[in-house]
């Protein structure tokens, strides 16, 4: 195994060969933010909040998907990237409904964590008012289109974890929506297990279990650790 | 603002909200007799006033729903100092904005024909009842906005911080919470 050696917010760090910057900073307690990385699934760069400049580079790199290397310098807390990362936020809120006051995910939700800890208190976009769909064809769960951010999270803990595949993303841009099988309300799918590891790794309130009202919906993401090691390991252990 | 002739000037403004902000405010309790030693209370729901007076802070809730908070909350930033938008319907729209999925059409037709036992029409700027804008907006898209405190409702402690640090010359701090 090639050890690498490079620093991060003038840190010196190690981490294996091939490891994300993302990870390695993790790993030595330097929580870059993110919306769409989750512990046990493939990575896809799709919020861009984790977004970090390296020396000699002009461009902002996804640090969930760049690689270490020897000598790197990264810095993943700067002006530059406290103004993007508040932009993208604003722009994610002002792209659909989040109404935080009416939301099964209000206090636990990572997007409105995440809007407090940059220090957001309004939104400078326009809200873009969308109208969107609310499946809750399902017995169990339910799937709100105005609180998703597209994070494809459930899609791959889908796909990664359950291996069912019910979930992918139809349309584009902002116009993109998470659909069930071919677009089937969510209670007729044939692939879906009802496994509800979807509604578990969720970071805002879209899937949610049905029952739950205001502020009630929190979750439960020990599972993804266990399976993961279960299947790297061999062990079942959290 | 504590210069030694003038008490500097407190109003308070409800546009399109439920009242909760100014319940969080009244929650500030003994506390608002301590207030009431540094400001001058010169405008809010609960005074008689003709013309909104000149003040130094107004704290306004609700968002800008219909004609009459629209021309309100204009007249009120020419006469305001700093103007702080006071929980999620003024800083978001919230509640009050989630009429803006639908056509207006659709929502009077809800309001007062659909569900309503006693029919008699639809008001709309009959000079009584203000006619409701196409959307619902949040206070900044409207005027220029100071200072945001957000939450459905703020808590007492979070205006409590915030006035305070305002009255002592300090840049208030944000209350640490979005929505």
């Amino acid at each position: 195994m090639n050890v690498n050696t490079l620093q991060i917010d003038r840190k010196m760090v190690t981490g294996r060969e091939g490891d994300a910057i993302f990870a390695v900073a993790w790993e030595h307690g330097i929580h870059i933010p993110r919306l769409c990385h989750i512990g046990g699934l493939s990575d896809v760069g799709a919020c861009r909040l984790c977004m970090v400049e390296i020396e000699g580079q002009k461009r902002l790199q996804a640090s969930c998907l760049t690689p270490i290397q020897e000598g790197m310098v990264v810095r993943t807390d700067t002006p530059r990237l406290r103004q993007h990362r508040k932009l993208i936020v604003e722009l994610l809120l002002a792209e659909r409904n989040h109404i935080c006051s009416v939301c099964v995910a209000d206090g636990a939700c990572e997007l409105q964590s995440l809007a407090a800890a940059l220090g957001i208190d309004h939104v400078r976009f326009r809200y873009r008012f969308p109208t969107l769909p609310v499946d809750t064809s399902h017995e169990r769960f339910g799937l709100d289109h105005n609180r998703c951010i597209l994070c494809t999270r459930c899609v791959r803990v889908c796909d990664e974890i359950e291996g069912a595949h019910t979930w992918d993303v139809c349309g584009r841009g902002a116009n993109s929506l998470i659909i069930s099988d071919l677009g089937e309300p969510w209670g007729e799918s044939e692939s879906c297990t009802s496994c509800g590891k979807c509604v578990q790794v969720c970071p805002t309130g879209a899937l949610f279990d049905k029952g739950k009202t205001i502020a009630e919906m929190r979750r439960d993401r020990g599972f993804l650790k266990y399976i993961v090691t279960a299947r790297k390991e061999k062990q079942w252990i959290g | 603002m504590n210069d030694a002739n003038h008490k500097p000037r407190l109003a308070t403004l409800w546009l399109g909200g439920c009242s909760g902000c100014h319940m969080s405010f009244f929650d500030l309790d003994e506390r608002l007799i301590d207030l009431a030693r540094r400001v001058e209370f010169c405008a809010c729901p609960l005074m008689d006033y003709k013309d909104f007076p000149d003040a130094d802070i107004t704290l306004v809730e609700g968002a800008v729903a219909n004609e009459e908070h629209l021309a309100y909350i204009k007249k009120v930033r020419k006469h305001t100092k700093v103007l702080v938008s006071l929980g999620d319907c003024a800083v978001t729209g919230n509640v009050t904005a989630l009429r803006n999925l639908f056509p207006v059409e659709d929502v009077l037709n809800r309001a007062y024909r659909e569900t309503s036992t006693v029919v008699t029409g639809i008001p709309s700027g009959n000079a009584i009842i203000p006619r409701l804008l196409p959307r619902v907006r949040p206070v900044h898209e409207v005027v220029k906005v100071d200072y945001f405190i957000p939450a459905c409702p703020p808590s007492a402690d979070a205006i409590h911080a915030f006035l305070t640090a305002l009255l002592d010359g300090r840049t208030p701090s944000g209350s640490g919470r979005f929505g």
